[in-house]
């Protein structure tokens, strides 16, 4: 495992941004696609959104994110000390409901479960410690698309 | 994040570019706030120049066509491309809003 690079910010939306363009910056280093760097880009907002809104509430916190390689794998590691909260313990949205019905709670995970190849959630010594997973694919491949 | 908006016969089209994601999208919201004050009904937004988008993008999307069908009108989205259609596809987005090719085909429905 190789530590491409890593940072440590509090979890505040303002950081957002600067924490993005990291990983992306990584992925594009590794020689992802822009299709597979859009959708790292993604993750890592809707990852880094859910704690910077639910781990620390009322409180100030960091977070830690980390980009490694793993045998041509990207993984994306992001570390708190907020709420224990296991994401894939959370059902899928309804994406089928009327206008009216919609909620968007629960769709940003629900892009990263299906955008990355794999999630893998611990709690180890009151951190959270989330990775994403990703590898390179061919071209042709679509991920989340593909049925 | 860029919102550029025209108004031709009476239709208003609001073009996004950039981003538009958890930092960003309330700058849309505070701009499409002040088309819904100045009784907009019938809005057209183009997402040619959109880059990217992430939930927090949809939800504002998503707030602005429930907010203009509740005051009778209708939101249409058209021009999605690259990242920002596959993030549509993945929400099921199309089965709730107003999705066109191109502004034309939109301003044809309202008419």
């Amino acid at each position: 495992m190789e530590l491409l690079s890593a940072i440590k910010k509090p979890a505040a939306l303002q950081y957002l941004g600067e924490i993005v363009e990291m990983v992306s910056a990584c992925a594009r280093g590794q020689g992802f696609s822009d299709e597979a760097i859009s959708d790292i880009e993604l993750a890592t907002e809707e990852i880094l959104v859910n704690i910077c809104n639910y781990s620390y509430p009322g409180v100030p916190g960091d977070v830690e994110v980390e980009c490694k390689l793993d045998s041509g794998k990207l993984i994306i590691q992001f570390i708190d000390s907020g709420l224990p909260f296991d994401m894939s313990t959370l059902p899928d949205p309804d994406i089928t409901a009327e206008i009216e019905d919609r909620k968007i709670g629960g769709l940003g995970i629900f892009f990263v479960k299906k955008l990355m190849d794999d999630v893998r959630y611990q709690r180890k010594d009151n951190f959270n410690i989330l990775e994403l997973v990703i590898r390179k694919r061919s071209v042709n491949s679509r991920p989340g698309i593909d049925k | 994040m860029d919102i550029n908006a025209t108004k031709k016969d009476g239709i208003l089209t609001g073009s996004v570019k950039g981003r538009l994601d958890a930092v960003t999208a309330s700058e849309f919201d505070v701009k499409f706030g002040e088309w819904m004050a100045a009784g907009e009904r019938n809005v057209i937004i183009n997402l040619s120049g959109l880059e990217y988008i992430s939930s927090a993008g949809l939800r504002s999307i998503l707030s602005a066509a429930k907010q203009l069908k509740a005051n009778g009108g209708r939101l249409f989205i058209v021009e999605l491309n690259g990242a920002v259609k596959k993030v549509f596809e993945l929400s099921g987005f199309y089965s709730v809003l107003q999705v066109f090719d191109t502004e034309d085909a939109a301003i044809k429905q309202i008419s």
